[in-house]
């Protein structure tokens, strides 16, 4: 007779975060990471099926059961080992990717109880490893060609990982002062601390990358240009341009796109303003446009900055917000107000060149759009005006254009995202494209997907070249 | 790191740089700027290119200490390095033989200015330059306007001076055939030039560098109303027809901060970072 099996815990092992009241006041990172004994508890979880549908719901193909064995018998060195034969980033993606919709919404404990909480798990491997300090994983001999990357952030950094780490000369071309594209402009400090994004960044580079920084290319060299010196070029500039509502008064003070507020506040560290040159203005009503990650996260940035009163505003009901659902409980938690089925009409300036107050009007939900969304339509005669002196529009971003106006012959489509094949091969000999940059705005693990199949395709590529 | 290959103080604030940039020296293009950060706390800083040198690799720039990083960029000795530096940035300047070209300038943009107003002589233009100050003592790049221009007026806001204020050139526009305008300074200054331009339908560009962060067309913070449409000034400008341009939302929007600035000026003054 087979020993009885432990019980299996339907509930995930909770982990400790800092105390709403508290970090709604401060920038340091909200979730504090699992303990060596939660980590193990939470692993213990895991039912290791043989089918892995988690694995298939990750876009880098972690071999998630087999990292998640290793921790259950503490093997924190061979399971991180496992996590990045595929992951380069694991640290970045176990607090930023949004699990809940991918490995762990295939979960079979989530059919019982909560999925096993592979973001967690990974977040601990990473930290740890950090701690430790990096081993330079084996790499593959030189082969001797060297591929230029444009774009240090995610599709980049994870393609220039890959290829690397198969034996080519890789620089990667980054036109900010600091490598992580979004990770290090988008993404505020208590969620993913610049640290972090720094050491990931510096384990690339001891994987032998170079990362050349304020160059933009386009306008220093053009993509022909690095064809010249490079057998293959990657193009992973994302989707960085801002969208705004054009609605009247948008060009108001006070009124910010999510990237402008996000980069003073993320790249420039406004928050540590006036020791930091950068400033960020931030009055008492603060309204945010939008129901994304950078909505949410614009919000929480402007609570932390000193806004009395921080209103999330979305024309859809909370069912259909993008943001990652850990997130919007957070924000929750620390007293931002969600103001749904409401858009923004117009801006109203105070006759001295400020915004005041934002007129809105109540929506209510259709049938589902193109976006598979319901579609909110505008309730009329319900208008409303709402007093306000900053205004963050969070719609969502465009494609940077300035590679596509600047590379003759490179296919693009009528949204200026790049036209590829399914692994990444462009309308040029040898230049390949991932990310925001070909599919539009998307999460940073679809990008890092897309940086990974490119990397194999250049790799066949340069081998048959 | 980019040093900063040569330091000269044109008047007393105003400094000219040449910063050993080979790369961005190789492409820069009149019209165009760059972003600098001083050090790891600095904020992005655009300034307009004022001159490129080949075979130097050098970039000029000249800037005004106004503010806390303009004040701490001044500061800074030949030899000595700057954090980052990136460039060329925006749209080169439309440089074409159109005839006669009146090139006004004013305050340190007197020193971009020239960059294109020895192109368009380059060019086969006959260039008519004007170049104006708050007072005479802070006139620059007078000697090397004359060098460059076929006629060289100054104007100062206080008559010490050349003409007083820029209502000279309302006489100038009836009397001379003038076929293109480039207009470098303070918004006050661009605004005024396209107004007294607009009547006699002169093609006039303005060179508009508002409040940015990054230059290349991510934060929007530069945007600018231009013939009812918003662009960034970043990616879509510098340069845009001085008649379009609404100039009111502009000088509104290059205020949004001033609160913000003089409490670092303040903050750095007394101490700043020991703080």
């Amino acid at each position: 007779m087979s020993k009885p099996k432990p019980k299996i815990k339907k509930e995930v092992v909770p982990m400790c975060k800092q105390d709403p009241k508290q970090r709604g006041r401060n920038f340091n990172e909200v979730a504090k990471g699992y303990t060596q004994e939660q980590v193990v508890a939470e692993a213990e979880r895991c039912l290791q099926c043989a089918k892995a549908p988690c694995i298939q719901g990750c876009p880098v193909e972690v071999d998630i059961p087999a990292f998640i064995q290793l921790i259950k018998e503490r093997r924190f060195d061979e399971a991180i080992k496992k996590v990045k034969e595929k992951n380069s980033l694991p640290a970045i993606c176990g607090r930023v990717c949004p699990q809940e919709e991918q490995c762990q919404a295939n979960c079979t404990m989530g059919k019982v109880g909560d999925p096993v909480s592979v973001g967690r798990l990974e977040r601990f491997l990473a930290d740890w490893e950090r701690k430790q300090g990096y081993g330079i994983p084996d790499k593959s001999a030189s082969t001797g060609s060297r591929v230029a990357i444009v774009g240090a952030g995610p599709a980049g950094l994870t393609a220039a990982a890959d290829l690397a780490k198969l034996g080519y000369e890789v620089v990667v071309f980054e036109a900010l002062h600091k490598p992580g594209g979004v990770l290090i402009y988008g993404i505020p400090e208590f969620r993913l601390p610049k640290k972090i994004v720094e050491a990931e960044a510096g384990f690339i580079e001891k994987l032998g990358v170079t990362i050349k920084m304020n160059v933009m290319i386009g306008r220093l060299y053009t993509v022909d240009e690095l064809l010249e010196q490079f057998d293959a070029v990657f193009i992973g500039t994302g989707a960085g341009l801002p969208r705004f509502m054009r609605i009247p008064g948008e060009n108001l003070c006070g009124v910010y796109s999510a990237n402008e507020f996000l980069i003073r506040v993320n790249l420039m560290k406004a928050y540590d303003f006036p020791r930091s040159d950068t400033p960020v203005f931030v009055g008492e009503k603060v309204a945010v446009i939008g129901g994304g990650n950078t909505a949410m996260d614009s919000a929480r940035c402007a609570l932390r900055l000193g806004g009395k009163e921080v209103t999330i505003v979305y024309r859809r009901s909370r069912q259909e917000m993008p943001v990652r659902a850990e997130e919007v409980e957070n924000a929750e938690e620390e007293g931002i107000i969600l103001e749904l089925l409401t858009n923004p009409r117009r801006l109203i300036g105070n006759g001295r060149g400020w915004v005041k107050a934002m007129e809105c009007i109540r929506m209510s939900l259709g049938e589902p759009d193109a976006s598979g969304r319901r579609r909110p339509i505008p309730i009329e005669g319900s208008e409303f005006t709402m007093d306000v002196d900053t205004v963050i529009i969070a719609i969502g971003r465009t494609p940077n254009p300035i590679i596509q106006q600047t590379t003759e012959g490179l296919e693009v489509t009528k949204w200026g995202t790049i036209v590829t094949d399914d692994n990444g091969k462009t309308s040029i000999q040898g230049v390949y494209a991932g990310g925001d940059i070909v599919t539009g705005q998307a999460t940073v693990i679809s990008a890092m997907g897309a940086g990974k199949k490119a990397a194999k395709a250049i790799h066949q590529y340069l081998m048959k070249k | 790191m980019y040093r900063i290959a040569m330091k000269q103080e044109l008047v007393p604030h105003i400094n000219l740089f040449e910063f050993s940039a080979k790369e961005i020296a190789s492409k820069t293009k009149p019209g165009q700027f760059i972003i600098l950060r001083i050090d790891e706390n600095g904020e992005r800083i655009p300034l307009t290119i004022a001159d490129a040198d080949i075979e130097k690799g050098t970039i000029t720039v000249v800037c005004h200490e106004v503010g806390k990083s303009t004040k701490q960029l001044g500061s800074l000795k030949e030899g000595e390095c700057i954090l980052d530096l990136l460039g060329p940035l925006g749209k080169p300047a439309v440089i074409e033989k159109v005839g006669t070209v009146l090139c006004v300038g004013g305050g340190v943009m007197v020193a971009p200015l020239y960059f294109q107003a020895k192109a368009f002589h380059e060019a086969g233009n006959k260039v008519i330059g004007v170049i104006g100050a708050r007072t005479e003592s802070n006139i620059i790049f007078e000697d090397e306007m004359q060098e460059t221009c076929d006629d060289l007026y100054v104007a100062t806001d206080d008559g010490t001076k050349g003409c007083k204020g820029l209502g000279f050139l309302k006489e100038l526009l009836k009397e001379r055939k003038i076929n293109r305008v480039i207009v470098m300074g303070p918004v006050i200054t661009m605004k005024t030039v396209s107004e007294l331009t607009r009547p006699h339908g002169i093609r006039t560009i303005v060179n508009l560098i508002p409040i940015m962060v990054d230059g290349m067309g991510m934060c929007g913070a530069c945007r600018v109303t231009v013939g009812g449409k918003t662009m960034f000034a970043c990616v879509d400008g510098p340069d845009f027809d001085g008649h379009q341009v609404d100039f009111e939302e502009l000088m509104a929007r290059m205020k949004m901060f001033i609160a913000q600035e003089k409490l670092a000026f303040v903050f750095h003054q007394e101490g700043g970072r020991k703080l």
